[in-house]
């Protein structure tokens, strides 16, 4: 039996060469599917690396009680006072917690690449901003002034919109803002957004309170005490997280829809490709008709030939997913990409082609492949041997 | 009758062609002794590789028994009757079915391949059967690199390698010019009488059927036995 299969795979795939045509309609099929759903899904994983890099186990944000955004949330300005009255939080050298009230809004500006306006993030932020947190670095320019309507651009949302050079004037609500910085956050979302002072945007958007609160803790360790004195507090409605599972719920459902509208255009394309293999490979099979029949003449059994068919589809998937996520890889790890956020603002991260993408990518494609020689060779075998050598 | 090689009892095939069924053989019936050298002719459409086929199991009768080398292939399954054919039948084709990659030698081989003979012993016997037909010096040329009569006489050295006692071919000089025809045709001649091969021999030149013991003439579905010629 083993004789049987190498002699026939050994034939097989020595008559690659002149079938080239058609053997690299299923190579580059596949390579092409891989090659999308690697890097779709890069989205979902770059997009929650973002994510997760946002965020320190001992900040807390404090939401209205049932808001399960910032943009939803509303708290007065007496609520930010009653928490900043709550157990558990740090206090700076001024001996005042070290919380920054928090309007966010969304702006739109226009896109560097298509020109096309898109949703940025404007977070008003508070006097304490740095030590709420530390990881903000002015790279360029110099921090906002309060009262002043000044902003800050993060690099990300630098990299990907028009006019937040320095010193560019932005229109935003009837009024001019002038860019006075660029700054940097370890790559965690914050770095996608504009911050200016929390009540010059206040007045600007003509509201009367913020959308949250965000404080630093004395200790991670003092996070149950902060929340239990906030909920148990009659004069307050608010849900409290720690800032890393704000975030992390945050960005499930983007991640969802990402990895859902990836493995559903993979889905697509998969069929298309299958579709090519099965051609490709029914071809393959039609032109060795006669050899197969001969072959079955001569004694050799179905399995070997059924085998044949099927390692040649699986070897050319096989490189058509290598090569699929390798172009992935070489073209857009690394990349940076915004998401098409439409109530949800734009936030710009990086392609992160993993390992564990990669190796899916594979799968797929073997996946593929399989199918795609499948019915092909189950249909060269079906055929009776006379038939065969009658019509080749 | 334990000396017949092939016996065939009441044999029908018929084919479906659409809604139509087309009986090619009618309740046919033939015996070959074991050694006998057949020439089987006909016109075109008769079906006479209907019947070969039926003699070298590529195929079942839809009724009637088929014996040949003790084994009622009517009655045997598509995997039997490969391995069957593997024991006992060497084919040989109008267009020669090589496969065009391999080389003579290689060719040669593929029936060995189903055997449990080993590489070496697989050789040896590669290369005596191309010493037999007489084309030891080709052993390396693909089919590509051969004349008919060449390439002819390596699907004939593939179709004996592995030693069975039944030649069966299908106009085998039906695609070669008088002189190659002829070596092919001396060459099955040898074949069945100093290696004893049984040999059904399909044909539409009465010149090529000069060479068997015996003619046969499918007419219609049934067999018309020709007055012998010279053994
Ligand atoms: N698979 C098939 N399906 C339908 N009809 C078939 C099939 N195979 C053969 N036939 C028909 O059976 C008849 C006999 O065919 P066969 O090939 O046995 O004739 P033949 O004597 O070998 O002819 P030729 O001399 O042209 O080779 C023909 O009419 C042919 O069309
Ligand atoms: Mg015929």
């Amino acid at each position: 039996m083993f004789n049987q299969l190498r002699a026939v795979t050994a034939m097989s795939l020595g008559t690659l060469g002149q079938r080239l045509g058609a053997s690299s309609v299923i190579v580059i099929g596949i390579a092409g599917v891989v090659a999308v759903l690697v890097s779709v899904l890069a989205l979902g994983v770059g997009f929650r690396h973002t994510l997760a890099n946002t965020g320190s186990p001992d900040r807390v944000i404090v939401l209205r009680g049932g808001s399960d955004a910032e943009l939803s949330s509303n708290l007065t300005r007496a609520d930010v006072d009653n928490i900043s009255d709550a157990p558990g939080l740090k206090h700076g050298a001024d001996g005042k917690p070290v919380l920054s009230p928090e309007l966010v809004t969304v702006v739109n500006l226009p896109k560097k690449d298509t020109g096309t306006d898109a949703n940025v993030t404007l977070r008003g932020v508070g006097l304490k901003l740095l030590e709420v947190r530390p990881g903000i670095r002015i790279v360029d320019g110099r921090m906002f002034r309060p009262a002043v309507r000044e902003v800050i651009a993060g690099a990300g949302a630098a990299r990907q919109f028009r006019n937040l050079t320095l010193g560019s004037k932005l229109h935003l609500r009837n009024a001019d803002w002038t860019v006075v910085g660029r700054f940097t956050s370890g790559g965690d979302i914050h770095e996608s957004e504009l911050l200016a002072d929390v009540d010059t945007v206040a007045s600007a958007e003509q509201r009367n309170g913020y959308s949250s609160a965000v404080a630093l803790l004395d200790s991670p360790g003092d996070f149950r005490k902060f929340k239990d004195w906030l909920t148990t507090n009659p004069q307050l409605k608010v849900d409290v997280q720690r800032e890393t599972d704000y975030y992390a719920a945050q960005s499930k459902q983007l991640s969802k829809l990402i990895d859902i509208v990836g493995n559903g255009v993979a889905i697509i394309m998969a069929i298309g490709a299958m579709f090519g293999a099965l051609n490709s490979m029914y071809s393959a099979v039609a032109a060795r008709s006669l050899e197969i029949a001969t072959l079955r003449a001569i004694g050799f059994s179905a399995l070997p030939v059924l085998a044949s068919v099927m390692i040649e589809a699986l070897a050319l998937s096989l490189l058509g997913g290598v090569l699929g996520a390798a172009l992935a890889w070489l073209f857009f790890n690394g990349n940076s990409v915004s998401t098409l956020g439409a109530a949800f603002a734009q936030v710009v991260f990086r392609l992160d082609v993993s390992p564990r993408l990669i190796a899916a990518g594979i799968v797929w494609a073997c996946t593929i492949g399989a199918l795609g020689g499948l019915f092909p060779a189950l249909r060269a075998v079906r055929r009776p041997v006379a038939e065969a050598l009658r019509t080749a | 009758m334990s000396d017949n090689i092939v016996s065939m009892r009441d044999v029908v095939k018929t084919y479906r062609r659409g809604k139509q069924t087309v009986e090619v053989l009618h309740h046919l019936s033939l015996d070959i002794a074991q050694g006998e050298f057949v020439a089987l002719m006909g016109p075109s459409g008769s079906g006479k590789t209907t019947l070969l086929n039926l003699i070298g199991g590529l195929d079942r009768p839809t009724s009637g028994e088929v014996t040949v080398a003790g084994s009622r292939l009517d009655r045997m399954g598509s995997g039997a009757l490969a391995r069957w054919r593997a024991d006992h039948v060497g084919f040989v084709f109008q267009f020669y079915n090589l496969m065009p990659m391999l080389n003579a030698e290689r060719n040669v081989e593929l029936p060995l391949l189903l055997t449990h003979l080993g590489k070496a012993r697989r050789r040896q016997n590669v290369a005596a059967a191309l010493q037999l037909v007489g084309i030891a010096d080709r052993a390396k040329h693909k089919p590509a690199e051969l004349s008919g009569g060449q390439a002819q006489r390596v699907a004939i050295a593939r179709a004996i390698v592995a030693d069975p006692a039944l030649l069966v071919c299908d106009e085998p000089t039906g695609d070669l010019d008088r002189k190659a025809a002829g070596e092919v045709l001396t060459l099955l001649q040898q074949l069945n009488r100093e290696h004893g091969k049984t040999v059904v021999l399909v044909t539409h030149d009465p010149r090529a059927a000069e060479y068997a013991q015996r003619q046969l003439h499918l007419d219609k579905g049934q067999l018309v036995e020709q007055a012998a010629a010279a053994a």
